[in-house]
């Protein structure tokens, strides 16, 4: 799949059988990690059923009628114990790096606030002045449109390409889970408390995502649309939704390394 | 239908004062803990078969995407007929109206088979059922400690099942009846009037407090009766790997059912009588529930899973003609199992905002369960390996158990990684392991306790190759229908979604395929219980030959009304 920028979308797509591509940093190390635990546990799982294939050969009662009665080897119960705890502890070397990369949001140069409602989500760009009220696209536009039915909604969000995009995620009712596959975000919207997730998106395209946590009748129907831009269609796009620019002169990209103290609340440096 | 041939069993065991079969009042006031424990298993038959109807109209509805089937299966009440007729309102307006409430009645559907296959099924089945009666034959005692509290601990369980099914049935959201809140009960969706405010969820809150008392009652019999009532020389490291097992579970279910019921009632005076607990809005914390629920919930698991491991060993053993690998590791395996079961919560809820420190801790603290569940896992191996493996059917299932929980298991691993469950969390993924240590875990032991304990119970033999057929179409239609939701978890499909995007069409449709697979090894297995009881083929005291050492094989078959009024001496095991 690919192709031009433009028409890229980060998708399930029919007989997948892994994760969708990454499109963050964050998403492209789960895909590492996943890469790195599913042979491990392929592997893990193939030697006990070969074990079991052993046994049932080698000892059913027509190739071994009379049993041997032991009962203990410390050996190998010392070396059954053992290893699956290095094991573990090499899983958790590399698992709590990931963790640490997903709780730990470094600066943002945009901020959204996500509210979860039932059943659509409201996106507030505070510092910008827009506010988006996102709704599922009903199925036949989309069929008509030929977007994704149950992806597509009617007013996507956009964010800009190579900038790091904190949300702040809450509900106004009951518990939502705003989710985008891609970016390897899922964060639960909770009433009463606000939520951060962050994501730096690598490259343009279309991305979706679906409600992820049982919310109601219509759970099914509140799906997540972001579109990433470069930083001068993103601005475009902020005024045609009548909101103000930042002081102009956005620095286009922010990689840079982030200074001490990183302040929790994350809220726009310009 | 037991006149004549247990004419025959009673004059072996004489003066054994069974009564008759068709005595209301042997069921009703029952206190033998054998009649008790076949109560259990029926009633763990019959929600079974309720459960799986569930999951067969949600993996019905799932074959394809859009809202297919049940819009056809919704009642239009009379009066929006009437409307329609007159005029009042469109085809249009019944249409939407289908609709809506086939997404309502999903998410009732979802939330029953759950808490109908936990609850009313593996809970009955594996503690009520074979505990009770087993866990007696085997440490060599005449009854349960409380043979009465044993009889209120079973009629409890109709009686919560009763308020279930009748919650099913009372306005639950607005004018649709039943909760559709997920087994997890969680608010604000349980306690807010918009979603649930109608009777339906106080019901079922009700309901899980009746069970929950059910289960405590149970659990003090057993402990008590597993602590005082062993016969002489049963030292507790000589009982059997199945007492152990439920005397595990027991524990798990008396330290963690007090919190589900504290949640519980908070979620009741939250919904009726003005308090705020779950409330953000009074000051309350949705996600105080969440660790509430969880404290007991991961217990929980354990309870369903901890006597499977028993029975496994028990049967491993016995068809491979050879004492357990390791007894003592294994009994403590599942100590510390237990344990351990109690301080990992909070990994169901790693998207809730927990931050590094917190989900750190329960990331490690998870992963460690892995140590002895492989112990478990190896050692079975290590019980068969150089033993004289006989393939009857428990065996069957018993080493399709062992495979199938390792799957699971590794998944458990992966999961345990806060890290990746991001990515993973609340899609298929998580549904797919789960069932694959409960549905092809949890419920393959019961089906091989089953036909392991059969003739004991029943005195008669099991058809073998209907059995076996059972076994062999179970096992292919479960993995069917659960495999490739690991690839819908991957690709990103959340669970308890009525539709789905097209590209999830293949491996749902798949999925569904293996549900109908799984279908017709239920049929047979009904098939297997009548042909069981028409048939009569009488099983000997033993019929799984020198294997079999627990004291139930030194008992006719089915025993005899009470037994070991003069105790049984155990011998010390040279094995140990």
């Amino acid at each position: 799949m690919g192709g031009a920028s433009a028409a890229w979308a980060d998708q399930p797509v029919e007989r997948g059988i892994d994760f969708q591509p990454a499109a963050t940093p964050a998403m492209a190390h789960i895909h590492s990690f996943h890469a790195f635990v599913l042979p491990i546990i392929t592997v893990i799982s193939v030697f006990v059923l070969a074990l079991l294939l052993w046994v049932v050969i080698r000892y059913n009662r027509k190739a071994n009628p009379t049993p041997r009665m032991f009962t203990h080897n410390m050996l190998v119960e010392v070396i059954w114990t053992i290893v699956p705890v290095l094991i573990l502890v090499a899983i958790a070397w590399r698992s709590f790096p990931l963790l640490y990369e997903q709780e730990r949001a470094p600066p943002a140069a945009l901020t959204i606030k996500v509210v979860g409602n039932s059943w659509f989500w409201q996106y507030e760009y505070q510092d910008l002045g827009v506010t988006v009220a996102s709704n599922r696209l009903p199925e036949e536009e989309a069929r008509a449109q030929s977007r994704p039915n149950l992806l597509a909604v009617d007013n996507p969000i956009y964010v800009p390409v190579g900038e790091n995009v904190s949300v702040l995620i809450t509900s106004n009712d009951v518990i939502h889970s705003w989710t985008v596959p891609a970016f390897g975000v899922k964060q639960d919207a909770i009433p009463g408390r606000v939520n951060q997730g962050w994501f730096n998106v690598d490259r343009p395209g279309i991305y979706y995502g679906q409600c992820s946590e049982l919310c109601g009748i219509n759970h099914a129907y509140m799906p997540i649309e972001v579109r990433a831009v470069s930083r001068e269609e993103f601005d475009r796009w902020v005024v045609s939704q009548g909101g103000t620019l930042a002081d102009a002169a956005p620095a286009a990209a922010q990689p840079a390394p982030a200074p001490s103290a990183p302040a929790a609340g994350a809220s726009p440096t310009r | 239908m037991a006149t004549s041939t247990d004419a025959g069993a009673e004059s072996v065991h004489h003066d054994d004062h069974r009564p008759s079969f068709y005595d209301w009042k042997r069921w009703a006031y029952s206190t033998n803990h054998k009649d008790i424990g076949t109560m259990y298993l029926v009633f763990a038959i019959i929600a079974g078969i309720i459960g799986a109807v569930l999951s067969g109209i949600i993996r019905w509805e799932l074959a394809e995407p859009g809202v297919t089937i049940l819009p056809h299966l919704v009642h239009v009440p009379d009066a929006m007929q009437a409307q329609l007729a007159s005029g009042e309102i469109t085809q249009a307006a019944v249409d939407a109206y289908r609709i809506d409430a086939a997404k309502h009645h999903y998410n009732v559907m979802v939330t029953m088979h759950g808490l109908i296959m936990i609850f009313f099924m593996v809970m009955p089945a594996m503690i009520g059922g074979f505990g009770n009666w087993f866990v007696p034959l085997m440490i060599g005692a005449p009854d349960m400690a409380f043979p009465r509290m044993n009889n209120i601990s079973f009629w409890l369980l109709p009686a919560s099942f009763a308020l279930a099914t009748i919650s099913m049935l009372v306005p639950g959201n607005g004018q649709f009846p039943g909760f559709g809140g997920g087994w997890t009960l969680y608010p604000p969706l349980s306690t807010s009037a918009t979603h649930h405010g109608g009777a339906s969820m106080d019901l079922l809150i009700l309901s899980l407090h009746i069970a929950g008392a059910s289960s405590i009652l149970g659990a003090i019999n057993f402990i008590t009766t597993i602590f005082n009532m062993r016969a002489p020389g049963m030292t507790l490291h000589r009982m059997p790997l199945f007492v152990w097992s439920i005397l595990v579970t027991v524990w798990l279910l008396l330290l963690s059912l007090p919190v589900l019921a504290g949640a519980l009632t908070m979620l009741l005076t939250d919904r009726n009588f003005g308090t705020q607990f779950f409330e953000p809005a009074g000051g309350g914390d949705p996600v105080m529930y969440q660790h509430l629920f969880w404290f007991f919930g991961h217990p929980e698991v354990y309870i369903l899973i901890l006597p499977g491991f028993g029975i496994v060993s028990q049967i491993v053993s016995t068809f491979s003609r050879k004492p357990v690998f390791g007894y003592l590791g294994m009994a403590y395996a599942m100590v510390s199992i237990g344990f351990i079961g109690f301080i990992v919560w909070a990994h169901h809820m790693y998207t809730v905002g927990m931050g590094f420190d917190l989900e750190a801790y329960f990331v490690a603290a998870t992963m460690i369960i892995a140590v002895p569940t492989g112990i478990k896992i190896f050692s079975w191996i290590a019980t068969m390996w150089g033993g004289s493996l006989e393939f009857k059917v428990p065996m069957l299932w018993a080493i399709g158990f062992i495979f199938l929980f390792t799957v699971g298991g590794v998944t458990g691993v992966v999961l345990a990684n806060s890290g990746i469950d991001t990515a993973l969390h609340d899609t298929y993924y998580v549904v797919a392991h789960f069932h694959y240590v409960l549905s092809l875990g949890a419920v393959f032991t019961i089906f091989a306790g089953f036909y392991y304990w059969i003739p004991k119970m029943s005195g008669y033999r099991y058809n073998g190759f209907l059995a076996g057929l059972h076994f062999w179409i179970t096992f292919i239609g479960v993995n069917v229908i659960f495999f490739p939701q690991h690839f819908l978890g991957l690709q990103g499909m959340p669970r308890r979604y009525i539709d789905y995007p097209d590209a999830f069409r293949f491996w749902n449709h798949i999925s569904s395929i293996g549900y109908a697979i799984t279908f017709v090894g239920l049929i047979v297995f009904i098939i297997v219980l009548f042909d069981l009881f028409l048939a009569r083929r009488r099983a000997g005291a033993n019929p799984w030959g020198q294997g079999a050492t627990t004291l139930e094989w030194t008992l006719s078959s089915p025993p005899p009304f009470h037994q070991f009024s003069e105790l049984p001496v155990i011998k010390p095991d040279p094995h140990h």
